[in-house]
């Protein structure tokens, strides 16, 4: 093998530059994904338990059709194939304004909104059915019951299998690179293609990503023994590890 | 919308992009079923590896597994795409290329499964069986295999979902699977849309199909 490492590409001229711009593209999108699919996930995942008819059917139509389709397939989807069908104003200001951000937003938000919502579900139907008649003869309605006890307790029951999906999503938010968004694996493999350095390039990328891995299920680990229910966390999360 | 473009180019898209059959290497199940089993073999490896008494094998399959856990798959499949060429001198074609990603990739996922299949297993079973005279190797190949395969089987299936949908990220590198198939297509058409909405929903057939029959696998397991 007759390769010359050097690892200063990764510091000089512009391209420490575009790794620091690729953190914040991937910070960026994957906050802005994770909210969005906080909200559709738990949405959906209480509709399903508990919602009218109609509202479950369509929460299950969500959560089945969008998980079981690859992320790829999404991005293309909402990039290429959801702008040619709107008006042609909103259209430019679309263009003019990072589609493919808001497409790529949108495709991880979605996509894991579903995910989501099968976590949230899962941890609904293990809160004991009685926390939810005892609310309800305490006068709550259904709604103020789900918002007060069942959302509350699940969501702190559900810590750790949350910390897995928003990992999964941190990392799928690499994806986006196929449909133009300048995140870090956008950023990585324009340092390989500016530099020829695959090397330094891959592993500056990686080690990126590991850190901010690690990173975040070290932050939630704390927020995990901060936020526990004595008692009731091991219902939920069976011995596995 | 026009969806005759489906119809038109109907058997490309599947034949081609799906199955594997054409002038191009490609096709995803083609790349899929060769990586769930290569990687399961290597999963066996890395799973036995996590349970080692000895830490000279047990912490570097955790390293392993820890680290193909906390990257993304696409920075996986680049690092194959840009590296072996360069340890090996000689450019591979995207399919072997693809495969190795996904082998090495998915093995710490199955790694993980297996793990968790060999520790579902009672410890009394491997009293009994040490108790009878088997040799340990012996007592993993006839009692703890066997029964954690089974336990395994609706994770296994769940698995195999996951690396069907993540095959499509193999068409970054150019590999013809159904999601290049349709950027293929696409290409001369433009009609994005209905292609873009074809395959998703070919991709959901396959693997809402795979998905109840795990959930079917598990409910029957679960019974016996």
């Amino acid at each position: 093998m007759r390769y010359q490492f050097d690892w200063s590409v990764l510091w000089s001229g512009q391209t420490g530059q575009w790794l620091l711009q690729g953190i914040s593209t991937t910070l960026e999108i994957s906050v802005l994904a994770w909210l969005l699919a906080g909200v559709l996930g738990t949405l959906s995942g209480a509709l399903r338990t508990a919602g009218p008819r109609p509202f479950s059917a369509l929460s299950a139509f969500y959560v089945e059709f969008f998980r079981n389709v690859p992320l790829l397939v999404w991005m293309f989807f909402w990039y290429f194939g959801i702008p040619p069908l709107l008006p042609r104003l909103a259209q430019d200001w679309l263009f003019a304004h990072g589609a493919e951000f808001w497409a790529g937003m949108f495709a991880l938000g979605v996509y894991h909104g579903a995910r989501f919502s099968e976590v949230i579900r899962s941890g609904i139907q293990s809160i004991p059915k009685t926390q939810l008649e005892a609310a309800l003869s305490t006068g709550l309605t259904v709604t103020q019951a789900y918002r007060f006890v069942i959302i509350p307790i699940a969501l702190r029951l559900l810590i750790p299998p949350i910390t897995n999906e928003s990992l999964n999503l941190l990392k799928n938010s690499s994806v986006a690179l196929t449909i133009g968004v300048a995140e870090l694996t956008f950023q990585t493999r324009q340092i390989e293609t500016y530099t020829a350095k695959a090397f330094e390039a891959l592993t500056a990328g990686t080690l990126i990503y590991l850190v901010l891995c690690l990173g975040l299920s070290a932050f939630m680990a704390v927020l995990e023994k901060r936020c526990a229910i004595p008692g009731l966390i091991a219902r939920v999360t069976p011995a596995e590890h | 919308m026009d969806f005759s473009v489906i119809a038109n180019n109907f058997s490309f898209l599947i034949s081609q992009g799906l199955l594997g059959f054409g002038k191009f290497t490609g096709g995803t199940l083609r790349l899929a079923i060769p990586a769930i089993i290569l990687g399961f073999i290597l999963g066996i490896f890395i799973g036995l590896g996590r349970l080692a008494r000895s830490g000279w094998v047990r912490v570097p399959a955790t390293a392993y597994v820890e680290f193909f856990r906390g990257v993304p798959l696409v920075m996986v499949i680049f690092w194959f795409w840009f590296v072996i060429p360069v340890l090996l001198g000689v450019p591979l074609p995207e399919y072997t290329v693809a495969l190795a990603a996904f082998v090495v990739f998915e093995a710490a996922y199955l790694g993980e499964i297996i793990r968790a299949g060999i520790q579902s297993v009672p410890r009394g079973q491997v009293e009994a069986a040490t108790a009878t005279g088997l040799t340990s190797v012996q007592t993993m190949r006839h009692i703890i295999l066997p029964q954690a395969l089974k336990n395994m089987i609706p994770a296994l299936v769940t698995q195999f979902i996951v690396l069907f949908k993540d095959t499509s990220l193999a068409s970054i590198i150019g590999y013809v699977d159904l999601t290049k198939a349709a950027q293929i297509v696409n290409n001369r058409e433009i009609r994005p849309f209905e292609l873009y909405l074809f395959i998703a929903m070919v991709y959901w057939l396959c693997t809402y199909g795979m998905s109840r029959y795990a959930r079917y696998l598990e409910r029957r397991l679960s019974h016996a």
